[in-house]
């Protein structure tokens, strides 16, 4: 498969000069933030990694469904390589997330004023579980089959999740209000080129893995051929 | 036989199991009245006014024995080849999905029918009101429509009394949310059409996980 190392190859190269960029634009390009400060810099990377954690989830369910239908084992290592990198991607939001809650609002875990921070959290604990799922069960057919009916339930459940936390946190009003923060049109370019770049890096990181899953694929294969023969030759 | 035949079929079975052995039944009883009494005892050091955390604890209380209820359903399925003898039966998948969830409702009803006086004497509550029952029934609904098809799966695995819970709480959260709030706001004294949105909320789950389960059933019994 060399044209497929070639796209990979490219994909990394543009990821990684894109991720440069980025990083230019995050912390020399774009202007300081009125009300903020220089902490809400963060929002451009916490934004992209939450954005990438909920891509990630999505990719998961149509791959998911995508495997029950063909139960082409392909579709199966494409689901699990993306909850493997949707973790990552999700655990940097939750971090740089709660970061920022506690230099805007002093507080490390703001149930009230952000209901995204915990929705963000049943996102990666929804993750979890599908990893844990996976780890408990023995054959590779019926791991692949379950893990599959999961993603498609625990995808579902996160837009319900997100209504009823959003109304949960209705009836207390927000001190603060974050959407007050205006994006000037240099801070918005900034905004896009991230949301961009971590897309890009979120494809990067599929394609290395996916083909990291079906090398360890092959070499299960070839370990059972060769038990097989010497078992069979005595 | 007809579709609902054959689901009642089902239901009637465990039905009858459970009342010849009345293992589970007494078992959630006893683990529903224990959690409540150790959150009664936890919260009466520091809450003055325990009717703002009722809520909560009720549900918790439900959650937690609703899973000891499913899980306790599809293990003694295990036993004895049972499942594999319901597989073999000529019917759709979806009638099992059905039989096993209107069983678990059943008996997690039962339950709270028990539990919800106790609660209500214990926390000197007048909880046995209309708009709260159907509240309780609706958010029951939420938790066997899931957690019939999570405890199918998690019945397979290596660790099944622990997997369920992991599996069926973060995607149960928005019932747990919306029930907790309706019952708060019935004790609170709200009108029922402030309340109107999270029950066309938790209306909705139902529907939409009854016909997800059903539909995804058939992959997590096929061998």
């Amino acid at each position: 498969m060399p044209g497929d190392s070639r796209i990979t190859n490219l994909l990394s190269w543009l990821s990684g000069l894109s991720m440069m960029v980025a990083l230019y634009l995050v912390f020399l390009f774009a202007p300081t933030e009125a009300t903020m400060g220089d902490v809400q810099r963060i929002f451009y990377f916490h934004v992209s990694s939450a954005w990438v954690g909920f891509f990630a989830f999505f990719v998961t369910l149509i791959a998911g469904i995508a495997f029950l239908r063909t139960g082409s084992r392909d579709w199966d290592v494409v689901a699990l390589s993306s909850v493997e990198i949707g973790i990552t991607f999700t655990t940097m939001a939750v971090i740089t997330g709660s970061i920022w809650a506690k230099a805007t609002w002093n507080a490390w875990w703001p149930w009230q004023q952000e209901p995204r921070l915990v929705l963000i959290s049943i996102l990666l604990l929804l993750y979890l579980a599908y990893l844990m799922l996976r780890a408990f069960l023995e054959g590779e057919e019926q791991k692949a089959r379950f893990a599959a009916v999961y993603g498609i339930v625990a995808f579902m459940s996160v837009p319900f999740t997100f209504m009823s936390v959003r109304w949960w946190q209705g009836l207390h009003p927000v001190i603060f209000e974050r959407e007050g923060m205006h994006l000037t049109p240099a801070m918005l370019a900034t905004f896009l080129f991230c949301l961009l770049t971590f897309t890009l890096l979120y494809f990067t990181l599929l394609l290395h893995r996916t083909r990291l899953g079906r090398m360890e694929d092959q070499v299960e294969g070839l370990k059972e051929r060769l038990s097989l023969r010497e078992g069979g030759s005595l | 036989m007809s579709f609902a035949n054959k689901v009642l079929a089902i239901v009637w079975k465990d039905v009858i199991s459970e009342l010849r052995t009345r293992e589970m039944f007494s078992s959630m009883l006893v683990f529903a009245l224990l959690v409540m009494v150790i959150f009664n005892f936890s919260f009466e050091l520091r809450v003055e006014n325990i009717v703002q955390v009722a809520p909560g604890i009720l549900w918790v209380t439900f959650a937690f024995a609703s899973t000891l209820e499913l899980t306790r359903s599809l293990a003694t399925e295990t036993e004895n080849d049972c499942l594999e003898g319901l597989f073999l039966a000529p019917m759709d998948r979806g009638v099992i999905y059905f039989g096993k969830m209107l069983g678990n409702l059943i008996f997690i009803s039962a339950v709270e029918a028990l539990t919800l006086p106790i609660f209500s004497v214990l926390f000197n509550l007048s909880l046995i009101r209309i708009p709260l029952l159907v509240t309780i029934f609706l958010g029951t609904v939420g938790f066997a429509a899931v957690g019939t098809l999570l405890s199918t799966i998690a019945v397979s695995t290596r660790a099944r009394e622990v997997m369920l819970p992991v599996l069926l709480f973060p995607i149960i959260l928005p019932v747990v949310i919306a029930a907790a709030k309706v019952t708060g706001g019935i004790l609170d004294g709200v009108a029922l059409g402030e309340l109107a949105h999270w029950l066309r909320f938790l209306v909705g789950f139902d529907i939409i996980f009854l016909v997800i389960s059903y539909l995804t059933f058939d992959f997590v019994v096929q061998s």
